[in-house]
């Protein structure tokens, strides 16, 4: 990494695994929850985010000076809310089916806690750059964790990823419904996702023991 | 009534903001360690998203709807300034949160040290935009049937809440996984819940029709609800011979 410092490249790395917004932070878990049945909404919800809070920090750390701290709050809801407008009309223009599928959820993206975190607990204090690098690395810690349940959810639920049947054809029973295998249709159902976040983070505990929580 | 009745349970028990559409989440599990905290959070969600639903209700209705300006004269006829929602809705909830911290405050200092730090984090909560946006895309058809909806689903999310931090509380003399603590168990409990949610969703057809998935299926919703115009039809003519067979007995 020539092109960043090491200070600067951690900005990016931690949260994607340490201190990863989902399942350190507990932050934005509203929406990564709900949309995580198809990979490919995952994958566009992901960018979305990516946008919003990349952006979001730059423009929040250049006007960081001007904000009365009284009312930054509400900059702070505006200037989400311009970006979430942006994106709903992009995917409204270019991917309609998609954004019928995401439906409300691209519109609680402004009410998504890991964007008003970072507005406040990083962007507020810090350049646009590192705030730029900032919410990238939050935004891909958020897209990871998403992109993680959502393929697990749509292999195991409908076994196909990204609408293409990997698994074989469970109609006439090719590939591995051949051999007996069934789609578990509990993947679908929105209580499974909250199942696979829980065994998520089981995983990264038992592997990096630091991070347990003192009940 | 019979609407009132249906949509109470229904947005309670099925649609429940936390189980079924994951609304809320961040809150719910960072308030929910004390059944006291939950209860006030859980009363305080209520009484905003009783305000902010009904409310919203009428922009969307006057305003933003396409050919909402209708009422200015006829050439505001064509005007759909749908895509201003999100920054309007937002801007309703941020100023009710703020005017009714300042009205509690004022009139109810013991209410308002019950709920004071609750109040400037519910502006942030999914669950309030959520509502709202549920709101306009599930079409509510009238005023009162907004601020139903409002209030049931904050008495959905105000029973989840108060579950899940009865559960924590208990928990706490468990052994659980070591790297399951705390967040882990949670998510997990909360799952299971959910499942347990899940079994609501017969209650209002009366028959074994999964519920409504309110999540990814949008694209098919409109196929669900033609279905269930269809299917509302017939029960409707099913009900009508039935009563005319009364009649004629």
């Amino acid at each position: 990494m020539a092109l960043l410092s090491k200070k600067d490249a951690n900005l990016i790395l931690d949260p994607l695994a340490d201190n990863n917004p989902i399942t350190i932070q507990v932050l934005g878990i509203c929406s990564a929850l709900a949309i995580t049945a198809e990979l490919k909404a995952s994958v566009v919800m992901a960018l979305s985010v990516l946008f919003v809070l990349g952006a979001g920090n730059v423009v929040i750390s250049l006007l960081r000076n001007v904000i009365p701290s009284k009312i930054r709050i509400i900059v702070q809801l505006v200037v989400v809310a311009t970006l979430v407008i942006i994106v709903d009309q992009v995917l409204k223009a270019f991917a309609y089916e998609l954004s019928k599928t995401l439906s409300v959820f691209v519109g609680l993206i402004i009410t998504n806690c890991i964007i008003m975190g970072r507005f406040e607990a990083f962007a507020l204090g810090n350049g646009p750059w590192k705030s730029f690098l900032d919410g990238i690395g939050n935004a891909l810690g958020y897209g990871v964790i998403l992109v993680i349940i959502g393929f697990f959810r749509e292999l195991l639920g409908s076994g196909t990823l990204f609408g293409f049947p990997v698994l074989g054809d469970p109609v006439t029973k090719t590939g591995l419904y051949a051999l007996g295998y069934e789609n578990n249709g509990f993947m679908i159902i929105p209580p499974a996702a909250l199942i696979v976040v829980g065994i998520v983070i089981w995983v990264q505990r038992s592997r990096n023991r630091t991070l347990i929580e003192e009940a | 009534m019979l609407e009132h009745l249906e949509l109470f349970f229904k947005s309670i028990f099925i649609d429940n903001m936390v189980f079924a559409v994951f609304l809320g989440m961040c809150s719910y599990l960072a308030v929910s360690k004390k059944v006291s905290t939950a209860v006030g959070l859980g009363a305080a969600v209520i009484f905003v998203l009783g305000v902010t639903v009904p409310l919203n209700w009428l922009l969307d209705k006057y305003l933003l709807q396409d050919g909402a300006l209708v009422w200015l004269g006829p050439e505001y006829a064509d005007y759909d300034l749908g895509f201003l929602s999100f920054i309007l809705f937002i801007a309703t909830i941020a100023t009710m949160v703020q005017l009714v911290e300042i009205v509690v405050e004022k009139f109810s200092p013991s209410l308002y040290n019950s709920l004071g730090i609750f109040l400037p984090l519910i502006a942030v909560n999914c669950a309030i935009l959520g509502g709202s946006l549920f709101m306009q895309t599930r079409e509510i058809p009238n005023l009162g049937l907004a601020l139903n909806y409002g209030v049931s689903s904050g008495i959905g999310w105000f029973l989840a809440i108060l579950a899940i931090a009865a559960i924590r509380e208990k928990i706490r003399y468990s052994n659980v996984p070591a790297p399951l603590r705390g967040l882990g168990i949670t998510f997990i409990i909360t799952g299971l819940m959910g499942i347990g949610f899940q079994s609501f969703g017969g209650m209002l057809t009366g028959d074994n029709e999964p519920p409504e998935p309110t999540e990814t299926t949008t694209a098919k919703t409109e196929e669900i609800k033609e279905k269930k115009e269809i299917k509302k039809e017939i029960d409707d003519e099913e009900r009508t011979i039935s009563y005319n067979e009364v009649i004629n007995k």
